[in-house]
């Protein structure tokens, strides 16, 4: 076995690890990661999403288990200081010396400061790593919230506009200054450049352009920069993003050539002047240039990975196309974008008052597709890419007009840039595997699951490759959950053989039959459990209780806000004890009491609904909990009164039915206690108000709620929350969660929180008043399932175990005791 | 064939002097088969099922939108538990079925077979109704 050791653990290194580990699958290579920073490798592109509720940990990058392998060793916090190049060794600051047959340098690069006089201030920071983040953070949260608060970036390049975009999260209105004539002059020409520029000053940000800073001076407790055009700024603090320089010292101290503008000097298979040493990534200068973006370092990974394993790959030119939402604008920028091609000719569509901004570079032939720019609406970027270097299949202008059709891609075109991946491949895997639809598509061949960019083009493939991408309910209903609920809605349609009768055929199933009780429940038409509806109700609804594998049901009576009086703990105590159920506590702060038989469940709840309880609609696909921690009352730390509100969010929504169960949380300050970011409304009290998350669950796929208002007022709040729920409600797909909904709303993987707050909060469609209204209908035609059916001798008529036999249990329910408590004797089932 | 349609008039109902019919089910301990009153039809709402004992046995019966009714063994295969009787029921293609409310296989309600799994069936029994009382034989 051979010894590999990489020098760094940042994006492209992780990559390297991974598709070496992926490949070696004999074992051939032991490897040492050795890193600087103290965390595994993590997402740097999208770091300003710490400051939108993501945390640290959301931006790990690093494959489950890729270090649990005893052939792959991490060492964080332990950067290389030496190598010994005869010796074959590396040394590292804390003293621990490794061999290597094989050395890969993967150092990245680090921040660019330009020499301005004051740079080092306390105020000033640069923008690359979590903990440069962290810092800035700290200093933004110091800033005393009065008057206006500012910040300045150094740098209108895409960094510097990420830089804004984190200012703007915490509150801070941005300045940006650059140096050239537009801002991302490396991406985008001067008329994509003017556009952007006008998009981005919409949005509260200040761009000065052909300036530079020339002082930043301490101003009382702000600062007080100067720019070459004699401008004078007041800021609190002063972000560099103004480029980066490849980190090349390890090289330049121990022999290895360097290029004439930094890097280390590699060649097309990514190796050094030294045979035995490799630099991937930034840090590396391939034919002299050194490149900043994360793809072409993903190949340099890919082709170290495979020469190491006897492979013949190189280098091919660097893509360094990229598409991005800068905030909140559409930008992609690819090929030869700048048009510096000799000859070259540029095509130009440029529409003010639409915002949107296309060129495309094509030869002097005006046959070949060189390269584009897009601005504004950035959705052609996925089907033009893969076009570069290819002769145009269409006219010019039809390939960027907003009517154009879509475009059809040669086979061999490349759709997947993250993972490499031709238009070929993927519709061979499609076909292969039998693949329906894109998650699939994503877990089979991992296209889509870089950028996201390609993923509209994967629902092409699709299509392209004979796979309907239905919306159908299912077999009865052609059409999704949403459209139907529409025609229900327009239609006034209350029953269920007159919705199927006009919208579908046949007699329904366990797939449409709940959906529409659904719809029918949120419309207030009644009782669940009368007249047609009865039958539509999933057996947990059908008997307002949860369905257990041995055929018994559980009973969870709502705790609004998990705050239950010691009468009310003493009531659900003695019906346990005197009904023998197993009792235990959930997740959503309230008790669950299991082993219950259908015809125990009237009795059950009369002692409940006597005691002051109301259904918690467990069973339902509907408002479960409202969890809080403890707030102000009591806390010393809170700063709002989180339990209240839970209780009146519970109390609001309770009994509100919707596509799939809906999980809220208050937390009465940032520490978090409710968890509500895993919540698909979550509720974080600030010393200003509340700020207002969605789109979190636990569940299979765990995923923390992004960050919609901040700091609004107690009546906003809820105002938000009422239309985020009807709209959740009248438009999301069965079984969707608000979080999945979120992103099916999106165009290109980014952009569906955007949509719901320009519904929710700016009121973009217009149907604001009637969300707010259908809350309101909520709200005041609220009651009790359990006591409505308490009251009803036909709706008590189903509790029976057996029509003739109403008051024999099922034999078949038996219990042995564990831990004091009854537990299910376990039926045997015939099937596997 | 296990559906009587209650609309084609009324059967003969002949207490316990039933003879053993040509089906699966054998008797059990020597027991002959009889028709076993269930419940009032008005008890069984169309598109759902009730669970009945018929000598022992645990029964779910259905009552379709059109009027007819079924009868199967009330246990789901797949989990062991007594649940049947609680499934929704609807239909797939031409076929009225029922799905187990605890992992969601569906069931002809005329054979009992498993739509989603060829090799698994559920006994059936014979229904009908009389005098307006659905009857059911093992």
């Amino acid at each position: 076995m051979q010894e590999l050791v990489i020098v760094g653990n940042g994006m492209v290194g992780q990559r390297f690890v991974e598709a070496l580990r992926e490949r070696d699958t004999d074992r051939r290579w032991r490897v040492t990661v050795l890193a600087e920073e103290g965390r595994p490798a993590y997402d740097r592109v999208n770091l300003s999403s710490l400051f939108d509720g993501r945390s640290a940990e959301d931006l790990n990058v690093v494959a489950d288990g890729c270090y649990d392998d005893r052939h792959y060793s991490l060492h964080l916090d332990d950067a290389v200081a030496a190598i010994d190049r005869t010796a074959r060794t590396v040394t590292t600051v804390r003293g621990r010396t490794v061999s290597y047959d094989a050395l890969v340098l993967a150092t990245g690069s680090a921040p660019f400061v330009p020499p301005v006089p004051g740079k080092d201030r306390p105020g000033c920071f640069v923008y690359r790593t979590i903990d440069d983040l962290d810092a800035i953070r700290a200093a933004a949260g110091r800033v005393p919230r009065r008057g206006r608060r500012a910040g300045l970036v150094v740098g209108g390049g895409l960094l510097g506009l990420e830089a804004a975009r984190a200012l703007r999260l915490l509150g801070l209105s941005p300045h940006v200054v650059e140096l050239a004539p537009r801002l991302m002059p490396l991406q985008v020409d001067e008329g994509g450049g003017q556009l952007l520029r006008r998009q981005i000053e919409d949005l509260d940000v200040t761009v000065h352009c052909g300036t530079s800073v020339t002082g930043i001076d301490e101003d009382g407790d702000r600062l007080l920069a100067t720019l070459a055009n004699g401008t004078e700024l007041d800021v609190d603090l002063v972000v560099f993003s103004a480029g980066v320089r490849p980190r090349d010292q390890l090289a330049r101290e121990f022999g290895l050539d360097v290029g004439e503008r930094g890097g280390v000097l590699v060649d097309d298979t990514c190796q050094t002047s030294d045979e035995h040493i490799y630099a991937i990534g930034e840090c590396a200068a391939m034919g002299g240039r050194a490149y900043g973006l994360v793809a072409p370092g993903y190949d340099m990974a890919e082709v170290v990975a495979d020469r190491l394993l006897g492979g013949a790959a190189t280098f091919e030119a660097a893509d360094t196309s990229t598409k991005l939402k800068l905030l909140g604008v559409d930008v992609a920028s690819f090929g030869d974008a700048l048009a510096t091609t000799e000859g070259a000719l540029e095509i130009t569509l440029n529409d003010p008052v639409a915002g949107s901004y296309a060129k495309l570079v094509v030869d002097d032939a005006a046959t070949t597709l060189l390269g584009g720019v897009l601005v504004g609406d950035a959705s052609r970027y996925p089907a033009l890419r893969p076009l570069v270097g290819r002769p145009l299949p269409a006219d010019p202008v039809a390939l960027i007009a907003p009517s154009g059709e879509p475009l059809a891609l040669p086979d061999d075109a490349q759709v997947c840039s993250c993972h490499n991946l031709s238009k070929a491949s993927i519709c061979a895997a499609i076909g292969e595997q039998s693949l329906t639809d894109v998650a699939a598509v994503k877990a089979c061949t991992k296209a889509g699951t870089g950028c996201g960019s390609c993923v509209p083009l994967l629902k092409t493939l699709l299509a392209e490759s004979g796979v309907e991408t239905s919306n159908a309910l299912c077999e009865h209903f052609a059409m999704s959950r949403a459209q139907l609920f529409d025609a229900v809605r327009a239609g006034g349609l209350t029953g269920f053989t007159a919705i199927i009768e006009t919208h579908g055929s046949g007699r329904g199933c366990d797939i449409c039959k709940p959906a529409i009780a659904s719809m029918l429940a949120s419309m207030e038409l009644g009782h669940i459990l009368d007249g047609e509806q009865a039958a539509l109700q999933d057996t947990n609804d059908h008997f307002l209780a949860n369905l257990q594998r041995n055929g018994s049901y559980s009973v969870v009576p709502r705790v609004p806000g998990g705050e239950i009086t010691p009468e009310g703990l003493i009531v659900i105590g003695e019906v346990a004890r005197d009904f023998n159920l197993y009792t235990k506590i959930t997740g959503g702060q309230r008790i669950d009491l299991f082993g219950a038989r259908v015809e125990q469940l009237p009795a059950i709840w009369r002692r409940l609904v006597d005691a002051g309880f109301e259904s918690g609609h467990a069973y339902g696909k509907a408002l479960r909990t409202v969890k809080s921690c403890v707030g102000s009352t009591w806390c010393r730390y809170g700063v709002q009164d989180s339990v209240t509100l839970a209780i009146d969010l519970e109390l609001r929504y309770r009994g509100l039915r919707s596509p799939h169960k809906i999980k809220a949380g208050v937390s009465g300050c940032a520490r978090e206690c409710a968890e509500a970011q895993a919540k698909d409304v979550g509720v974080i009290a600030t010393e200003n108000g509340w700020n207002l998350y969605v789109g979190g669950n636990g569940g299979f796929r765990p995923r923390h709620a992004d960050l919609l208002l901040r700091d609004v007022d107690t009546d906003t709040l809820i105002r938000t929350i009422d239309r985020f729920l009807m709209f959740y409600i009248r438009t999301a797909d069965r079984l969707q969660r608000t979080a999945s909904w979120i992103e099916s709303l999106s165009e290109g993987g980014a952009g569906g929180l955007d949509y719901v707050r320009s519904v929710i909060v700016d009121d973009a469609l217009g149907i604001g008043a009637e969300l707010d209204a259908a809350m309101t209908r909520h709200v005041a035609s609220y009651r009790d399932e359990w006591a409505d059916v308490l009251e009803d001798s036909e709706r008590l008529q189903r509790f029976e175990s057996f029509v003739n036999a109403p008051d024999t249990p099922d034999p078949s329910i038996t219990f042995v005791t564990e831990r004091g408590q009854p537990r299910p004797t376990l039926p045997l089932a015939v099937v596997q | 064939m296990s559906a009587a349609n209650p609309l084609s008039g009324a059967l003969d109902v002949e207490w316990c002097v039933v003879p053993h019919h040509s089906r699966d089910n054998a008797p059990l301990n020597g027991i002959q088969p009889r028709w076993v009153v269930v419940c009032p039809l008005g008890r069984l709402q169309p598109e759902r099922g009730v669970a009945a004992l018929v000598d022992g046995v645990q029964v779910a019966v259905f009552r379709t939108h059109d009027g007819a009714v079924y009868a199967l063994d009330n246990r789901d295969p797949y989990s062991g538990a007594y649940v049947l009787s609680r499934g929704i029921v609807g239909s797939r293609g031409d076929v009225p079925t029922v799905a187990s409310p605890m992992y969601k296989q569906v069931f002809d309600l005329r054979t009992g077979a498993c739509l989603d799994d060829d090799a698994v069936r559920v006994a059936t029994y014979e229904v009908r109704i009389a005098d307006d009382q659905v009857e059911v034989r093992r």
